[in-house]
């Protein structure tokens, strides 16, 4: 019968145990009263007829337990094997904190990956139908992912046959009036209708009416969950209040949901109307934002695009000034949001779900090892009485009970794990992976959990219960015979453990050149000295900063003001902060020369004179700005070596005169070079930059360097205070210092983060093919007791017993590092983008990965080596 | 009293199989019926009747139900299934294999 039916009937008998025994009882009792008859009418008196009957019965009671033994779960029966089980684990605590150990970081790798991926993936974004949600760019001869313009939005809202509405959103920096002082904050532009094409209705408050982004109307906001939390406490009275953005009064009327999130436009504090008033908004080419639409019921994706398609050739035509050449591009919303993440996503979860399975199968080895060594004692067990399935269930509780707190421990783990790995990704990394804000166990991801412990424990019960089902009982009890299974599974062990270290010396070569990668660009000379650096952006838009002696004057204020707050020592200003992403260039040709062949593009910046000392920064010839330098005097530059390298090979560019493409009458005098700054990212190579004084051209937007005597942390707060002290309308934002931006820079970050990964996932690797190895050895020592033993019986040293064991172990160590150091020549090629300063065939690492996995496989199989050495050979011989 | 011999093991299974392809039984009628057919040479200890039993319910050889015998008493009566009947001829099959077995041994040795 099936099993299943079988196991059905057993829990239907449990249920219903009562009605079980009351049958029992009254058949029984039937039983006798027959027989009673019987003897009475073969002539015994009553009183001796009910005696025989019950005497010839037996014991009852326990026949009753014996029915019902075999009809019911006994629960007590499994109550004592966990007991049972328990004490053979605390019997045995190597085994038994090895095996939970490795399967809590298998678990709770996979339960961490998983609840990456069911945050980014599986949980449905937070809209409704987001299948049906389409996003709409222009393209042009440059791409396809470009903005539309309002004026072409309207006609596609207009002319457009296949949506049930069409809508418009700007991500956008908004300058917003705080009593401490205007800050810049992130928000965005829609048009009335966004969030009920989404379907998302404010958790608070109301939506945008129909008409509120018509001109003329009062201007609505509504906030972000998280910027009502932050800026105003979570009040409920914050609705009807009104803040001032980019120096309009807007009235707040509700906050959306706290799970929304709507990645093309994250961050975004404010979300305010977008409106047909705007400059940009009354011209054609004016192209600021993006198209958001739901597709009508029953229009399918591809004939919403042809529909497009139709509309803005019609346009092409209609306005061929500005729409030359202008196409349209869809997208499913799904696909723009979670599009990118989704494949490396998939394949971390298909590398820890392998990691598992490995850790898995490794337990399942250790089990069997125990097994082989308990043989003696299951074949006792068999042969007083314990029957197979009995025997079975003992070791089906053991692996549950094995399971079941390595699941615990690993969901446990995998929970922090999650919290601390979202603590490591940067803020602005973050806000562009909205959905991992939501990270944490739900419901599928707990289902997940237990399914994978549940999979885990019935392996870890199959394993060792085929083996006891395969060997014959008496036969162990007799002579401890090898038998075909331990032959198959030393077989399938070996190769395993062949892939385990392959696996490991290519997890371990990556993560090593990664790391050390990692370590290079940490250490790189970004040209300054990042300590005690703070920084703050300030813009000085508005009327009053129209002109450049305005900018100045602001300029040499703060200056004044700031440098005497106390811990300050030196205050520099510049258009652009280094290490940002190496953007604002010009093209910059010699005067009196022409055009050299090479790169013309270099990096220009404008810097107060205090720039180059305050960074640090080494000055190599000539001279460096002075204060004084301003439009009323000569214009002059500072240049850096690469500069000098690139423009004046053979020549002294000091004295030479340069001019920017955009201005080619404005000759600036080279007056000295400095050691290259890095002003892009940390892993960029050395760039070009030219150095002007901020006094010349005065940018309004620029940042505020200080270099501190104290922590430079503590003086953010103060310095934005100061600087609106001099003026509230002044917007200050990105309050950091220089060694957060060196840390956590997108390159350095990247290297991190891949370094961590790789090498979490090594580490793991490595304990998994050293307890994999460590499984496969003892269990051929176990196998081969008797062998050893007839060895030593017959004069083999122990020294022998030891080589044998190590030179089986030394075969798979061999083979499994050799081929892995083949696979990860290979692999580590793709690494090679990465990679920052260090070769993908880096030999240190090769051979250092080698030696740390050499010497861990020399340990793993040591020990069962030792336990070989040691077989008594008498013993051994008599045991068998 | 000379002593009756055991049943050879793993036979009461198949013999209380045989004993319901007529009709069905209560338990003392199955004890009954084997031991009047074995001319009183079979006994089938109740202590192993009725765990035997419940190992062929079990197993879905056997249906049970609660009828009302001649004498007006509640008693269990057992049918056999036809999983049973499938069973009994497997079992019937390797016991004759045995017997023949053991009876070539027997003769020729």
């Amino acid at each position: 019968m099936n099993p299943l039916t079988r196991l059905f009937r057993k829990f239907r008998l449990t249920a219903r145990s009562d009605r079980f025994n009351r049958d029992l009882e009254e058949e029984m009792a039937y039983h006798r009263a027959q027989a009673e008859k019987s003897f009475i009418a073969e002539g015994m008196s009553p009183q001796e007829a009910h005696y025989a009957a019950v005497r010839h019965f037996g014991n009852d009671a326990r026949l009753r337990d014996e029915s019902h033994g075999i009809a019911g779960l006994a629960l007590e029966n499994i109550l004592q094997d966990f007991r049972f089980a328990f004490r053979q684990l605390r019997k045995n605590p190597g085994f038994a904190t090895t095996a939970i150990v490795i399967l809590t970081l298998g678990i709770a790798a996979s339960v961490a990956i998983f609840s990456f991926v069911d945050a980014a993936l599986i949980k449905p974004l937070p809209y409704q139908n987001p299948s049906r949600l389409v996003i709409l760019f222009e393209s042009n001869s440059l791409g396809l992912q470009f903005h539309l313009s309002y004026k072409d939005y309207i006609d596609w809202k207009n002319q457009n046959t296949v949506f049930s509405s069409l809508e418009i959103y700007a991500p956008y920096g908004f300058r917003l009036q705080t009593p401490t002082g205007t800050q810049q904050v992130d928000g965005s532009r829609v048009s009335a209708g966004f969030f009920r094409t989404l379907g998302v209705t404010p958790a608070l408050g109301r939506d945008f009416g129909p008409n509120e982004d018509q001109p003329g109307q009062a201007r609505p906001t509504i906030l972000s969950y998280s910027a009502w939390q932050r800026r105003f406490g979570g009040r409920a009275d914050a609705i009807g209040q009104t803040v001032v953005l980019d120096d309009q009064p807007n009235t707040i009327i509700g906050v959306l949901p706290r799970d929304f999130h709507f990645r093309p436009s994250e961050p975004a504090d404010f979300w305010t109307t977008e409106r047909a008033d705007g400059e940009c908004e009354k011209i054609r080419g004016c192209h600021s934002m993006f198209g958001l639409a739901r597709l009508k019921p029953g229009v399918s994706f591809a004939t919403a695009f042809a529909d497009m398609r139709t509309v803005v050739a019609q346009l092409e035509r209609q306005y061929p000034d500005s729409n030359k050449g202008r196409g349209v591009f869809m997208l499913p919303a799904p696909e723009l949001i979670v599009g990118d993440v989704r494949p490396i996503l998939l394949v971390l979860l298909v590398g820890a779900a392998l990691l598992l399975l490995i850790a898995a199968v490794n337990v399942a080895s250790l089990l069997l090892v125990r097994s082989e060594s308990r043989r003696r004692e299951f074949a006792v067990r068999g042969a007083v009485g314990a029957s197979r399935a009995r025997l079975t269930l003992l070791f089906i509780t053991e692996g549950v009970v094995l399971a079941a707190t390595a699941g615990v421990l690993g969901t446990a783990l995998a929970f922090l794990a999650m919290r601390y790995a979202t603590g490591l990704i940067p803020k602005d990394m973050l806000a562009s992976m909205p959905w991992f804000t939501a990270l944490g166990l739900n419901f599928r991801v707990v289902l997940f959990a237990v399914l994978v412990s549940l999979a885990s424990a019935v392996l870890f019960s199959l394993m060792p219960a085929l083996r006891v089902s395969l060997a014959d009982l008496h036969a162990d009890l007799s002579s401890g015979g090898r038998c075909f299974a331990g032959n198959v599974w030393r077989r399938f062990g070996s190769n395993l453990v062949i892939v385990e270290l392959t696996m490991a010396v290519v997890l371990l070569v990556s993560a090593g050149l990664l790391g050390k990668s990692f370590y290079r660009l940490l250490h790189t000379d970004p040209g300054l000295i990042p300590d005690h650096l703070a920084t703050l952006q300030v813009a000085a838009e508005g009327p009053a900063y129209k002109k450049d002696p305005a900018v100045i004057a602001l300029e040499r204020q703060i200056q004044t003001r700031v440098a005497t707050l106390p811990g300050v020592r030196s205050v520099a200003f510049t258009s652009v902060l280094p290490l940002g992403d190496g953007d604002g260039t010009i093209i910059l040709s010699v005067v009196g020369q022409p055009h050299h062949d090479g790169l013309r593009e270099v990096i220009d910046r404008e810097v107060s004179a205090s720039y180059f000392t305050t960074l640090q920064a080494q000055l190599i010839r000539g001279q460096l700005f002075e204060e004084s330098d301003d439009a009323s005097h000569a214009l002059v530059g500072v240049i850096n070596q690469q500069l000098a390298k690139q423009f004046f090979p053979n020549q002294d560019p000091i004295g030479q005169q340069v001019s920017s493409d955009g201005d080619a009458n404005a000759h600036i005098r080279v007056i000295g070079i400095v050691n290259d700054i890095q002003e892009g990212q940390l892993d960029a190579a050395p760039r070009a930059a030219l150095y002007v004084p901020f006094n010349q051209t005065p940018p309004n937007d620029f940042a505020v360097i200080l270099r501190t005597s104290q922590d430079e942390d503590s003086l953010l707060t103060t310095v934005a205070t100061a600087i609106h002290g001099i003026d509230p309308g002044l917007a200050t934002w990105q309050p950091s210092t220089m060694s957060r931006r060196l840390h956590d820079s997108p390159a350095a970050w990247m290297h991190r983060s891949s370094a961590w990964i790789v090498g979490g996932f090594a580490a793991l690797a490595l304990l998994l093919s050293i307890v994999g190895l460590y499984g496969v050895v003892a269990y051929s020592v176990s196998q081969r007791t008797r062998e050893i033993g007839v060895r030593m019986a017959l004069g083999a040293q122990r020294s022998s017993v030891y080589r044998l064991i190590l030179r089986e172990a030394g075969w798979l160590a061999v083979l499994g590092i050799g081929a892995g150091i083949l696979c990860s020549l290979a692999t580590t090629l793709l690494l090679r983008k990465l990679l920052f300063q260090v070769q993908s065939w880096d030999l240190p690492t090769l051979v250092g990965v080698a030696i740390v996995l050499a010497a861990s496989a020399l340990l793993a199989s040591w020990i069962p080596a030792h336990r070989a050495a040691s077989v008594n050979p008498t013993e051994a011989l008599h045991a068998e | 009293m000379a002593a009756k011999p055991d049943l050879l093991p793993g036979t009461l299974d198949m013999l209380i199989l045989k004993t319901l392809t007529r009709v069905p039984m209560h338990g003392y009628g199955i004890a009954l019926a084997i031991r009047r057919l074995s001319d009183e040479v079979l006994t089938v200890e109740e202590g192993s009747l009725y765990p035997a039993l419940q190992r062929l319910l079990l197993q879905g050889w056997v249906k049970a139900e609660w009828k009302i015998t001649e004498t007006n008493r509640r008693a269990r009566y057992y049918t056999l299934t036809a999983a049973g009947k499938k069973q009994l001829g497997l079992e019937l099959s390797q016991f004759d294999q045995m017997i023949a077995a053991i009876t070539r041994v027997l003769q020729n040795a």
